[in-house]
């Protein structure tokens, strides 16, 4: 397998020398303790760009049930910046990026032990609304879904379930947020017709854009690409890229060169454990775990 | 094996009879079948799916041969009975004379009642317990018997609206009259054989069918659709307010259809509370469209007023002595056809033009 990460996607990556994250003497991920200054601790005492904390889970668990799907995840995750989940599927990926906006909430008997932190609060905690909290972690699902309504009414809708009446601001909102999702050329014309008449990238790309109406501070993708042709991925990795100057993103995907290419940090889940956490480059070119390495040369997975 | 690569020989035009296989069927060469026995099974293929296609034609066109020989046949009883004269008039002990108006009027104002008081129910309940119930044993049991309501005979039904509404379990008979300022009605306790007694009756009846169709239209909208609202951080409620409702109308209001179709034919249940077969008066004493604006307190007096419908005129007539009611009756039969065929076709148009408003 090559990776051929662009360079771009790297041009704001916190960048700390590679002997100075290799010499710190973690404990292996799988042993629980805190495994991750590789990568959110590393970049920020690397002098360079600074990347504060913005969610961190300690020692969670997650139960679909008596099913175990996540076993002792310590994850940091830094603001501003993309960090990847990759692993085979079933690995718990998802489940993980779902807990992060409490979107498990919906499916019944699901549960969770340890502590999901963002801004250093639980979001879990009984005084936590969960509206409120989704509001501020935004979603992009793999499937585009768009509502059956019009173009304009689909990037509105956050702004209105919210209770935004002003019209200008609506309107202002709305086409801000195409522009931001590379939308906006190819609807302008049409904002009143169906969403549904959209293609594929484009349908990914409004939903990006619904996402960021209601002005998130996260914006968790779950293989928002895997549906999509190569064209329509390279916009929607652009687009990532681009919106990592005001958002901290999280990206569940397959695709590994995808993970390189847009990514600053890695983290790699097998069989719903957090098996290996740090930088993107150091974590595709030296792995320290060697089923790690077996994921990402390609030998299972 | 032994095989000698031969070109894959072209697959007969299928309307032609299958060559004639040189080795029997069953004969298999090398593991596979051969070709020829493989051509016999795609002919015996392909007049397998003819037959079927041919039976499902059958089915549907059988039925309709029926419904035209029996609409045909009450339209020549009927021809030359069923005059405009006929729809306006009042029944008459002359079958030349009778007419069907209270017949009509009835079963509006009965179908009226029953909709507004079985929708919003039978909407709601579907919305709970889609949307809102816990699956506990106690809403299992609930979802299990509405499933077997509505199964039960309308007969049961009929039994239960006479002892809980025509009667009220044997409460002693009390008057009210009740003035609103322009008017005055009179409303009397136990119902009696009333409009809203039938339309209560009715209105059981319809409840299961509209619950489990309206379940049935909020379970077909995709989870994606639910998912993505809660993701941009609308509540449950503006969830189901503006994503699962619009997209679930077109089916529920099928689902209403369907059970006022239903409920505008049934004559069981109305029997059994009593309804009026000869009636002289349509519900509420409304004489013209003009006082339904001008007498509000007539208005008002129509739920307490006795009443009959059409499939209970059709009921009366048939039982009558003078073999010309029979004509009377098909003429009955023909309005009724008419009227579901028109309310069918106008709730079919309003939920096209729900169903545009969705921009899928």
């Amino acid at each position: 397998m090559s990776l051929i990460p662009r360079p771009a996607s790297f041009a704001s990556a916190a960048n700390p020398s590679p002997t100075e994250t290799a010499a710190s003497p973690e404990a292996s991920p799988l042993s629980g303790s805190h495994p991750v200054a590789a990568n959110a601790g590393g970049a920020n005492t690397s002098g360079g760009a600074s990347t504060p904390l913005k969610i961190e889970t300690r020692r969670m668990n997650f139960f679909y049930g008596s099913h175990q799907a996540l076993f002792d995840i310590n994850l940091r995750i830094p603001e501003r910046a993309v960090t990847a989940l990759i692993g085979p599927s079933g690995c718990g990926k998802s489940t993980y990026l779902r807990a992060l906006n409490r979107m498990n909430d919906i499916i019944e008997g699901t549960r969770h032990t340890g502590d999901v932190l963002l801004d250093s609060h639980d979001i879990y905690a009984p005084n936590i609304d969960v509206v409120a909290l989704r509001k501020r972690v935004g979603m992009v699902f793999q499937k585009s879904t768009p509502f059956p309504k019009s173009i304009f009414e689909n990037v509105a809708y956050g702004m209105r379930i919210a209770g935004i009446r002003n019209r200008t601001f609506i309107q202002e909102t709305v086409e801000r947020c195409l522009q931001q999702s590379a939308l906006w050329n190819e609807v302008k014309d049409r904002l009143k017709d169906s969403a549904m008449a959209l293609s594929g990238g484009q349908q990914q790309r409004l939903c990006i854009a619904r996402a960021l109406a209601t002005n998130p501070e996260v914006l968790l993708m779950d293989e928002p690409a895997s549906a999509l042709d190569p064209a329509s991925t390279a916009r929607i990795e652009d687009l990532i890229i681009e919106l990592k100057q005001n958002y901290t993103i999280v990206i569940v995907t397959h695709n590994m060169q995808q993970a390189a290419r847009i990514s600053e940090f890695t983290a790699f889940f097998c069989q719903g454990r957090l098996v290996e956490v740090g930088l993107t480059k150091q974590l595709f070119f030296k792995p320290r775990e060697k089923e790690t390495e077996d994921y990402i040369t390609g030998r299972f997975g | 094996m032994s095989e000698t690569p031969t070109p894959r020989r072209p697959l007969s035009p299928l309307p032609e009879k299958p060559p004639i296989p040189t080795t029997s069927p069953t004969t298999f060469v090398g593991g596979g079948l051969v070709e020829e026995s493989f051509d016999l099974a795609l002919a015996r293929r392909h007049r397998n799916g003819r037959i079927f296609e041919w039976v499902c034609w059958l089915a549907t066109w059988g039925s309709v041969l029926i419904l035209g020989v029996l609409i045909a046949a009450m339209a020549w009883q009927a021809f030359g009975w069923l005059t405009p004269k006929f729809l306006v008039s009042m029944p008459k002990r002359n079958p030349a004379e009778a007419g069907i108006l209270p017949g009509i009027v009835g079963t509006f104002w009965l179908i009226l009642l029953t909709a507004i008081l079985s929708v919003p129910l039978g909407v709601g309940a579907a919305i709970y317990l889609e949307e809102y119930a816990k699956p506990t044993l106690l809403t299992r049991f609930i979802q299990l018997n509405i499933a077997n309501l509505a199964g039960v005979p309308s007969i049961v039904y009929g039994i239960l609206g006479f002892t809980a509404f025509v009667r009220m379990f044997g409460l002693a008979r009390s008057e009210y009259l009740i003035s609103f300022g322009i008017g005055t009605f009179q409303l009397t306790l136990p119902f009696g054989r009333t409009v809203i007694s039938g339309a209560l009756t009715l209105a059981l009846l319809s409840l299961p069918v509209v619950i489990i169709a309206s379940q049935e239209a909020l379970r077909s909208v995709p989870p994606s659709l639910r998912h993505a609202s809660l993701a941009l951080g609308a509540t449950k409620w503006q969830t189901i307010r503006y994503q699962i409702i619009p997209s679930a109308l077109p089916g529920m209001m099928t689902g209403v259809i369907l059970a006022m179709s239903r409920a505008i034919g049934e004559t069981a249940p109305l029997v059994a509370i009593g309804a009026a077969t000869y009636i002289t008066f349509t519900p509420g004493r409304i004489g013209s469209l003009s006082e339904v604006v001008t007498r509000p307190d007539k208005l008002a007096q129509v739920p307490f007023d006795s009443f009959t419908t059409i499939p209970m005129q059709i009921y009366g007539w048939i039982n009558e002595a003078k073999p010309d009611f029979q004509h009377v009756a098909a003429a009955a039969i023909l309005v009724l056809l008419a009227i579901l065929l028109i309310s069918n076709g106008l709730a079919i148009y309003i939920r096209q033009h729900f169903q545009k408003k969705i921009r899928w």
